[in-house]
């Protein structure tokens, strides 16, 4: 088997940084998205506006550069913010703006935006008649949502929420930039330090590969239970 | 002018000449960066993506165990063993190769090159896979060659179909390439590195350089439209 140079250890810890970072900006994502979507779709002209703002601007920005902006003006903005409290109300308020935070946030933030489009077009796909049956019960706005719109939406949106994912997953990759001990930064201390960059990033890059792969194979079985009692034609 | 625009231009130290001429250098190594890998990721993926589509699997195997690596794994760590590992080849330092990859640029070049390569290959793939039948059909019936076939039928009619998937994945390498400036190189982002840690002005430094990238982005996005529509044209309705 490989040796790691005793760096084993630090490196499955950093791989579990790296699945926690996913999985945490992957929630923020979907609930980022549930809201762009249900606003792009509602008839305020406000919540429409604001929403297609995100989308637009966080589409035409790179990841990194919005991570380089929450991480240090993230940083900038609670310490004047702070300043400002501890001077007019003597309030001692103290955050730090840690890597792994400014990670969430940035990358909840962009996924946010892709999903508000994916989610968009699933609430769409699901048919009218569905939301004027459930009218013509007597359902609540959020009963409708919630008994109708929402699991039948889910199957017309899994086949991009899976995409996202995976991009997402990859993404997790540049917090290591901002310094978020990850297994990328771990491997690369590691591969400069033993000067072995092969010996280092190949291993990384095999879990993230089967992190891809893993992901890939229980999306497609997630797919199929949901469209579980839906006929194709031909 | 509105009081606040005229205070914050008299205590402006940030955007002066100088930086200015910073962000330049940096949008053109960005633009270079970008434009070079997509042309070889472009030229080298139109064969791939046809010897992908070649039922013998030990030719099509290959290229696809090629893009699965690179689509499956980060940008940044491909950069990162492309970047340090190319040192430690044996032997390369006394080559001429070693000039070449001795500055950063060219190291980040060959793995976004290699790294677009792949996405594209698999656009490329998709596009000719659903060629409708009918058309080959109608290429043999006239006598082609296979050659002559993808060269007439085939790959322009693939083209259309590529043309949407392929402006998302300009899109995405502009935005992958802001990661260059983590092997010390001074693109956009990296201009705009060295000025937040030159002023500590996080805000001036970094919200400037999303604004040129969104303009950069919007740009793409523009000319993408009028080459779709261009490329489309004979789908358009008829104008009286």
């Amino acid at each position: 088997m490989f040796d790691l140079k005793g760096y084993g250890p630090s490196l499955l810890d950093g791989a579990v940084i790296t699945i926690e970072l996913a999985f945490l900006s992957l929630a923020l994502a979907l609930a980022l998205g549930l809201i762009g979507a249900s606003s792009k779709l509602s008839g305020n002209r406000l919540a429409k506006g604001i929403a297609t703002g995100y989308t637009t601007v966080i589409r035409g920005i790179p990841d990194l550069v919005m991570m380089l902006l929450f991480y240090y003006g993230g940083q900038v903005a609670v310490n004047n913010l702070s300043d400002y409290l501890y001077e007019a109300y003597e309030i001692d308020f103290f955050f730090q703006f840690d890597p792994f935070i400014s990670g969430v946030v940035t990358i909840g933030l962009i996924f946010g935006a892709y999903m508000t489009e994916t989610f968009r077009g699933a609430f769409l796909a699901v048919e009218t008649g569905q939301v004027e049956a459930a009218k013509a019960y007597g359902f609540t706005r959020w009963h409708t949502f919630r008994r109708i719109i929402f699991p039948q939406m889910l199957r017309h949106a899994l086949p991009g929420i899976g995409n996202n994912w995976q991009v997402l997953l990859k993404t997790t990759a540049l917090v290591s930039i901002i310094g978020l001990t990850d297994m990328v930064r771990v491997a690369e201390e590691a591969a400069k330090a033993e000067r072995m960059p092969f010996h280092f990033f190949i291993p990384v890059a095999a879990v993230y590969l089967a992190l891809t792969a893993g992901s890939e194979l229980f999306i497609k079985w997630l797919d199929k239970r949901a469209n579980v009692g839906v006929v194709h034609g031909g | 002018m509105p009081d606040f625009i005229a205070q914050w231009l008299d205590q402006n130290d940030i955007f002066t000449a100088m930086t200015i001429m910073e962000y330049w250098d940096g949008l053109v190594t960005t633009v270079q960066l970008v434009f070079l890998s997509l042309i070889v990721g472009l030229v080298c993926a139109v064969p791939l993506a046809l010897l992908r589509t070649v039922k013998n699997p030990f030719v099509s195997g290959p290229v696809w165990v090629y893009t699965y690596l690179f689509r499956g794994t980060p940008l940044l760590i491909q950069l990162y063993i492309i970047y340090y590992g190319i040192a430690q080849i044996p032997g390369i330092q006394e080559t001429f190769w070693w000039e070449i990859f001795r500055e950063p640029f060219y190291p980040a070049l060959l793995a976004f090159a290699l790294n677009t390569c792949a996405y594209t290959t698999e656009i490329i793939r998709g596009a000719i896979v659903s060629t409708p039948n009918g058309e080959i059909e109608a290429a043999k019936a006239y006598g082609m060659s296979w050659w002559l076939r993808t060269r007439r039928i085939v790959l322009p009619s693939a083209a259309r179909r590529a043309v949407q998937a392929y402006s998302n994945e300009v899109i995405f390498m502009l935005h992958s390439s802001a990661i260059a400036s983590v092997v010390t190189i001074v693109d956009l982002t990296g201009a705009a590195r060295n000025i937040y840690s030159r002023f500590y002005a996080p805000f001036d430094a970094f919200i400037f350089v999303a604004c040129c990238y969104l303009v950069l982005t919007f740009i793409l996005v523009f000319a993408f439209r009028k080459l779709e529509s261009h490329l489309l044209r004979h789908q358009r309705p008829v104008q009286n």
